[in-house]
């Protein structure tokens, strides 16, 4: 089933992508010209301010958004906009909202099943128990809904999800923004622990260096739909990066720091 | 702790309690601080009751909600004795409230203008031309270029940043001696939050006024604020200045503090926080 | 738990478990939980007393009224209600009681035919046309929107004009107008929908548009359309009942209630009960299928918790 990969080959790789919304004078190029090459069983992070175009490269790469222009190749082979099945397999993303990602009338079970019953894959039930426990939740957590789950749990839940139909990549857009930061932890440190077990490549968007920093080796900086910056996280903890953007986002996630503000409003 | 000057608001044994049909919830319980001229953070996950707590302050808690405290004084009166007339007199003149995100604040059908002038009128009588300049005057204070377009602006017109700061603008043009800001910063991206907490700051400062930020933002609590309440399931775990919550005591707070991943240190796991339940008795 | 202890802490412990231990239970547990919710709503149950005493009418309509409703007798024309005509008799001298509980089961007919061709109608068109969007939702929803142009009762009457008067003709005019409004809420349902990141994340597992529209779209909006089926039926009833009256929906002798208001109100002022009573039964029910939408409306949305 796994596709063979030449592992000089990057698993995911886009060439020029652009992405613009809108019409006429009312066009607005959220993606210009983006580059980036993902090795096999790398993660790397998108890092930006909302409206930096990070989720729309998410957005293009998973098929999700159909308008764009430019190369995205998986696993050697180039996407066109429309997805096979088989890609989707290959595939899967986890959102930001855990209370947005989950159907609210369907139980932990029927998020479950979902995926194998498109994927024509057999053997449900041990599927959905062993991945349940895969992501850490009780196999009691089967047939809740939604309204009965905390955060952290949903997030689990959209996680394995994912993880069911086994994919080789999964595209991370703020998976831990919306939730508390003891459970924050708690699921960058399950993400850890999948990457290891499962051998996956990822994406991983986010607004937060320091969590981009703890999951990836490798990270793109982006502003107004541009790459400004390609840095490794080595680079990034010895303070040394060179675009001022960079620098200035650094800095801010410090903390609040009222000399550091001379600065910011000079690139502001 | 609170300087020389007597506090402006003294909080007493507050205790915020949801009625539902299933079961009473105790979203605050027993919460003492006083507050000086300083900048106080309130800091805890959700669930903690610190969102309820600056509004149990303004006596804004929606029903079912039931407030008590031996008292809530603000420069020597006590809130819970006084009308909701006389309340109405109190919220955004002499105590103003900040929320989250401004696309919810903001009346999204009248100019920016507009909204400053009304709110300022309301508690100060204002002629309109004195509102209008007043409204102008807090549109440069908080560091908008061009107050004249941002006047004029409707809400929508505005990006999150500027939205913000015009909030800002519109809660603090009746010169209120204390602020409340429900994560005011949490929706602006860190740069803009950057901007927008200097401004708090400097008027803060300025102006002598008494600040309540409630966070969920340890790091951005611990640099911005003078001294820190830490809130866990409805109590206050730990009090400290904001400078020493790196060295905070109680296992909570050094649990969260360990949890949140640093670019300084690679880590492989992050410490997972056992919650104690004798923490939240 | 072992199978020896789960009846000794009851059906009820087992439906409101926090961790059901099958597909079923998890299912009948929230049903269990709307069931409750509607219990709480006194005028909701009023109202769905109303619909099963309706459903319970028609059913057993024979043994309630054991009389024919065309039984006619010219000797007792429009005698007022007695100990033997409950609710006195018509100008035909047919029981007013017999008719009436007979007519509930013209009425439930023509309310459950529009409903069974209206909901799956204006379900899959509303659903496709948000979904697909661009050139399919254009054309579906300016059709809709001819449609809507029109007051339902006007167009009935063209489309009974044209193809004759009786209770078929009548339920397909009606379904023909009464479908357009619930395209349009199941419509405005999938918009919101469609951008939604639940649908994202089944569009992303590889699922079909059709896969997607059936199993994840169409059941969020069934409950809006369900609600409005209930508040519509009030409507229908009446319009029915309008139909009837006019002489273009049920032909006579049929029992219809619209029909026996048409018919009583040349003896409105000397035997009120003629058209009376009929008039007090749509009332009734109408209100009933009311009262019922709106506890629906409380149970079924979504944003209960």
């Amino acid at each position: 089933m796994t596709p063979t990969i030449d592992p000089a080959q990057p698993m995911l790789s886009v060439r020029d992508l652009r992405v613009s919304f809108g019409r006429g004078r009312n066009t607005v190029e959220a993606v210009r010209g983006l580059n980036f090459d993902i090795a096999e069983g790398a993660w790397y992070g998108l890092v930006g301010e909302s409206g930096s175009g990070k989720s729309t490269v998410l957005r293009a790469v998973s098929g999700l958004l159909l308008d764009w222009t430019g190369e995205i190749a998986v696993s050697g082979r180039r996407q066109q906009p429309h997805r096979s099945r088989a890609f989707h397999k290959l595939l899967q993303m986890v959102f930001q909202d855990p209370y947005a990602s989950l159907h609210p009338r369907h139980t932990v079970d029927r998020a479950l099943s979902e995926p194998l019953s498109i994927h024509r894959i057999g053997e449900a039930d041990r599927r959905i128990e062993r991945t349940l426990m895969d992501v850490g939740l009780d196999p009691s957590f089967r047939y809740r809904y939604p309204h009965q789950l905390s955060g952290g749990q949903r997030q689990r839940v959209a996680i394995a999800r994912a993880l069911i139909v086994e994919p080789r990549i999964l595209l991370l857009d703020e998976p831990t923004s919306a939730l508390d930061v003891s459970v924050q932890a708690e699921i960058l440190n399950l993400l850890h622990r999948l990457r290891r077990e499962h051998d996956l490549t990822a994406i991983l968007v986010s607004h937060n260096l320091a969590v981009v920093a703890h999951m990836c080796e490798r990270l793109g900086v982006m502003q107004n739909g541009e790459m400004v910056e390609e840095l490794t996280v080595d680079q990034l903890r010895a303070s040394a990066p060179l675009h001022p953007y960079t620098r200035q986002l650094l800095r801010a996630s410090a903390g609040y720091d009222p000399r550091a503000l001379a600065t910011l409003e000079e690139t502001a | 702790m609170t300087g020389e000057l007597s506090p402006i608001l003294e909080v007493e044994e507050l205790e915020v309690r949801f009625h539902t049909r299933q079961e009473v919830v105790e979203a605050v319980r027993g919460v003492t601080f006083a507050l000086g001229r300083e900048k106080l953070g309130i800091v805890g996950e959700s669930g903690s009751g610190k969102s309820v707590t600056g509004r149990a302050i303004l006596r804004l808690v929606p029903a079912p909600g039931e407030t008590r405290a031996r008292w809530i004084r603000f420069e020597g009166t006590d809130l819970l004795g006084l009308t909701e007339r006389q309340m109405r007199r109190i919220r955004g003149k002499r105590i103003s409230m900040v929320l989250q995100d401004p696309k919810f604040s903001l009346n999204p059908v009248m100019t920016i203008g507009a909204q400053i002038v009304e709110a300022y009128r309301i508690h100060t009588g204002a002629s309109l031309a004195a509102a209008r300049q007043r409204a102008l005057e807090m549109l440069e204070a908080v560091r908008i270029r061009d107050p004249e377009r941002v006047y004029g602006a409707y809400p929508h017109e505005l990006s999150g940043g500027m939205g913000q700061r015009a909030m800002i603008a519109m809660m603090l043009a009746p010169d209120p001696d204390l602020l409340i800001a429900d994560e005011p910063t949490s929706a602006l991206d860190v740069t803009v939050q950057m901007q927008v907490l200097a401004i708090i700051d400097d008027l803060v400062t300025s102006r002598g006024m008494g600040l309540i930020f409630i966070s969920h933002d340890l790091n951005l609590v611990a640099s911005f604020c003078d001294r820190v309440l830490i809130m866990y399931r409805g109590r206050v775990v730990e009090t400290c200045r904001a400078e020493e919550l790196h060295q905070a005591r109680h296992p909570y707070t050094r649990g969260l503090l360990a949890s949140l991943p640093r670019i300084d240190q690679p880590a492989s796991d992050l410490p997972v926080l056992e919650r104690d339940p004798a923490w939240a008795r | 738990m072992t199978a020896l202890e789960a009846p000794g802490a009851g059906w009820r412990a087992w439906l409101l478990t926090a961790s059901p231990r099958s597909r079923l239970q998890a299912r009948l547990g929230a049903l269990y939980l709307g069931w409750l919710a509607f219990l709480a709503n006194p005028l909701a149950l009023a109202g769905m007393a109303i619909v099963l005493a309706l459903l319970a009418t028609a059913l057993l309509a024979p043994l309630l009224a054991p009389g024919s409703p065309y039984a006619q007798d010219l000797t007792q024309r429009l005698l007022p209600p007695s100990a033997e005509h409950w609710f006195g008799t018509d100008e035909l001298g047919r029981d007013i009681y017999t008719r009436v509980i007979h007519g509930g089961r013209v009425t439930l007919t023509i309310v459950l035919l529009v409903a069974i061709i209206v909901a799956p109608l204006g379900l899959a068109i509303g659903t496709a046309a948000g979904y697909f969007g661009g050139l399919a939702d254009t054309v579906l929803m300016r059709i809709t929107d001819i449609f809507l142009a029109f007051p339902r009762l006007i167009l009935a009457l063209a489309f009974v004009a044209a193809l004759g008067p009786g209770i078929e003709n009548a339920v397909i005019a009606i379904a023909l107008t009464a479908w357009p409004p619930y395209a349009r809420v199941a419509r405005a349902e999938t918009l919101t929908l469609r951008e939604s990141d639940f649908i994202s994340a089944v569009r992303l597992q590889g699922a079909s548009a059709l896969r997607i529209l059936l199993r994840h779209v169409m059941p969020l909006c069934l409950s809006s359309v369900i609600i409005r089926v209930a508040l519509d039926m009030a409507g229908i009833i009446l319009t029915a009942a309008g139909l009837g009256f006019l002489g273009l929906g049920a032909q006579p002798p049929i029992p219809e209630w619209g029909a026996m208001v048409s018919s009583g109100r040349e003896f409105l002022l000397d035997q009120w009960w003629v058209a009376t009573i009929p008039g007090i039964a749509i009332f009734v029910v109408s209100l009933g299928f009311n009262l019922l939408g709106d506890g629906l409306r409380d149970v079924l949305d979504p944003k209960r918790r």
